[in-house]
């Protein structure tokens, strides 16, 4: 595992574990992603990877375990999606992070809306950071595009641009993108690699979910490896080949490295 | 992209021209079949004395709908928000009856109002049965309430509630037209520039996506039923003080008619999208359909079907101007129409 005691933490789990019922969906899961870090998580279907997500971003409590954002520990009690956006955690999902019927502008600030007094929206002021977004952060230009297009007119990855754009914006330190390229045209997922550079130029951390291996290698400087619910393996990217990474999962997937997982969880 | 501007484009851009013109256009044809009676101010001041309660009924909806939500409940509040007034008038003591009367409709419809949230935000129940349930119980509750009988309040025309709210204002001027109005734009500013107003479109395009940028879909949607609650028992408070008198029944033809405005406004059916000067214009065609249709002379046998042509054609040309293919229409008619031009 990378120890680097020097550099902060944008996030660290120690020990999370999470049961529904008598499910145990994950077993003492204890990982880290470090400020300026892109890191992969790979696992197939039901491999516990959007519990794990769920658990971070506030959507549900683990059973057990600490939860550190910034070093800092997190009362997992009081912890929730909102509490989650204050400590500058965002995610960007496959297709529930936009109102499709919606105008740009009010994407980009639904939930923390700039307001005037009595809980009305400042819309010249809205607009106005939001075309700042468009251009500056995610480089929308020219396109016929405008902060009062709507949503349902934009392609799947420019959608993608909006809400890590958004995520940029409202200072996330970490970015966590669930299937940001599900459904999406190769040319859609290269503009959403491209965003997702971005993030690391910004000197923000990611968390990249996918199945499609390829892009995950492209993009992350280290991968984590999850299976039936534990992290099997993490892995630098300097030490491994992309072919060896597929071979490694496939050899997950047919189940021959059973026997080894005690030694990594 | 090749997108042909037309001068007609700006048309689809402006929330509630489209009906306008559709309404403008009926008005029209009705002055045009039937000049002694659209000619003269009466037909116009009586639209203004008995549309303001389904439009106010319209406003609430609009906002429910978009929500991507239904209540069906409404025209039982304006019954139970009647009885609630009558009751207040004719119990208690008098120079305050009107006023007590007022607030106890208006907390009976926001009860009822919260309830229906409850059951469709908390509970889960689809608001289309929680609140046809609601609509049965609270009719059969008024009546119960009235035991059956009407309530005749002639002499609230006396009250200070009553100039203000459905007096006639430099004597001819109904003030239950300005209230509508006055509420319209209250709710566009709600709806449109407001927080709330926000969260209800979120909700109604996707409740997922409102969840997960932290909005709180339950809470909001109790606010947003009992606020279609209060709604309704002014929609009831306007019609039995204009008309001085409560029966049981009250309010139960509104439903259909309540809904074709809304909808023939814009308001998107599947929510996310609502128009509240939709709503407003739109409540004017289907209030002065029947009175327009008969006046125009046509045999009665007829005024049924001509009322549903009317109905539909507002939409259809509300969705083609919507969709902006008016525009490329009428560029291709002016392409039809003029010599090509080098």
């Amino acid at each position: 595992m990378v120890d680097a005691p020097a550099q902060h933490c944008a996030v660290r789990m120690v020990n999370i574990e999470k049961y529904f019922g008598l499910v145990c969906a994950l077993k003492k899961i204890s990982f880290e992603v470090s400020q300026n870090e892109i890191v992969g998580l790979i696992g197939d279907n039901g491999a516990g990877k959007s519990t794990l997500v769920k658990i971070l971003t506030g959507v549900f409590p683990p059973s057990s375990g600490e939860l550190y954002i910034a070093d800092k520990r997190v009362d997992l009690k009081a912890y929730n999606v909102k509490r989650a956006h204050a400590l500058g955690i965002e995610t960007v999902y496959q297709d529930k992070s936009l109102g499709e019927k919606q105008v740009l502008w009010r994407n980009f600030f639904i939930g923390r809306q700039v307001t005037l007094p009595f809980g009305f929206i400042d819309v010249k002021k809205e607009k106005e950071i939001a075309n700042e977004i468009m251009i500056n952060m995610i480089g929308f230009r020219g396109k016929g595009i405008t902060v009062d297009s709507k949503v349902s007119k934009l392609s799947g990855g420019e959608r993608q641009g909006v809400a890590i754009g958004r995520a940029m914006y409202f200072d996330a330190e970490l970015i966590i993108l669930d299937e940001p390229t599900v459904a999406l045209s190769l040319k859609e997922v290269r503009k959403v690699l491209n965003f997702v550079h971005k993030i690391k130029e910004g000197g923000k951390a990611c968390i990249y979910i996918s199945h499609d291996i390829q892009d995950v290698y492209e993009i992350s400087d280290r991968f984590i490896v999850m299976d039936r619910g534990e992290i099997v393996a993490s892995l630098e990217k300097k030490d491994i080949t992309l072919k060896a990474l597929h071979e490694f999962l496939l050899e997950y997937a047919h189940g021959l490295k059973d026997s080894d997982t005690k030694e990594f969880a | 992209m090749n997108q042909r501007t037309s001068p007609l484009a700006f048309l689809g851009k402006i929330e509630g021209l489209p009906v306008l013109g559709v309404l403008a256009l009926l008005f029209g044809a009705f002055i045009f079949t039937a000049p002694d009676v659209f000619t003269k101010p009466l037909i116009y001041m009586s639209f203004l004395q008995t549309v303001p309660p389904p439009l106010v009924l319209g406003l609430g909806l609009t906002l429910v709908i978009t929500a991507g939500e239904i209540d069906l409940s409404f025209p039982a509040v304006v019954a139970f928000a009647g009885f609630a007034f009558s009751w207040a008038f004719k119990n208690l003591p008098m120079p305050v009856a009107p006023w007590i009367g007022v607030l106890i409709a208006l907390a009976g419809g926001a009860l009822v109002g919260y309830l229906n949230g409850l059951l469709v935000a908390k509970i889960g129940v689809p608001s289309i049965m929680a609140t046809l349930a609601a609509q049965f119980f609270w009719y059969g509750a008024t009546v119960l309430l009235a035991g059956g009988l009407q309530l005749n309040i002639g002499e609230v025309e006396r009250t200070a509630v009553h100039h203000l709210l459905t007096g006639r204002i430099f004597g001819i001027i109904p003030a239950q037209a300005i209230w509508a109005l006055g509420l319209a734009v209250l709710l566009w500013f709600i709806l449109n520039r407001h927080k709330f107003g926000e969260a209800i479109m979120f909700i109604g395009d996707n409740p997922n996506v409102a969840q997960v940028m932290g909005i709180d879909v339950v809470a909001t949607k109790i606010k947003l039923f009992t606020l279609m609650g209060m709604i309704a028992a002014f929609a009831g408070l306007l019609l039995t003080i204009e008309i001085n008198v409560f029966f049981p029944t009250q309010g139960a033809g509104f439903m259909l008619p309540v809904m074709a405005a809304v909808f023939i406004g814009g308001t998107l059916i599947s929510g996310g999208q609502g128009s509240v000067i939709g709503t407003l214009f739109g409540s004017y065609i289907i209030g002065s359909l029947q009175a327009g249709v008969v006046a125009t002379g046509i045999t009665s046998y007829w005024v049924q079907s001509v009322m549903g042509l009317i109905m539909a054609v507002a939409v259809a040309l509300n969705v083609m101007i919507g969709e902006g293919r008016l525009a490329r229409l009428s560029s291709r008619i002016s392409h039809w129409s003029m010599p090509v031009r080098r």
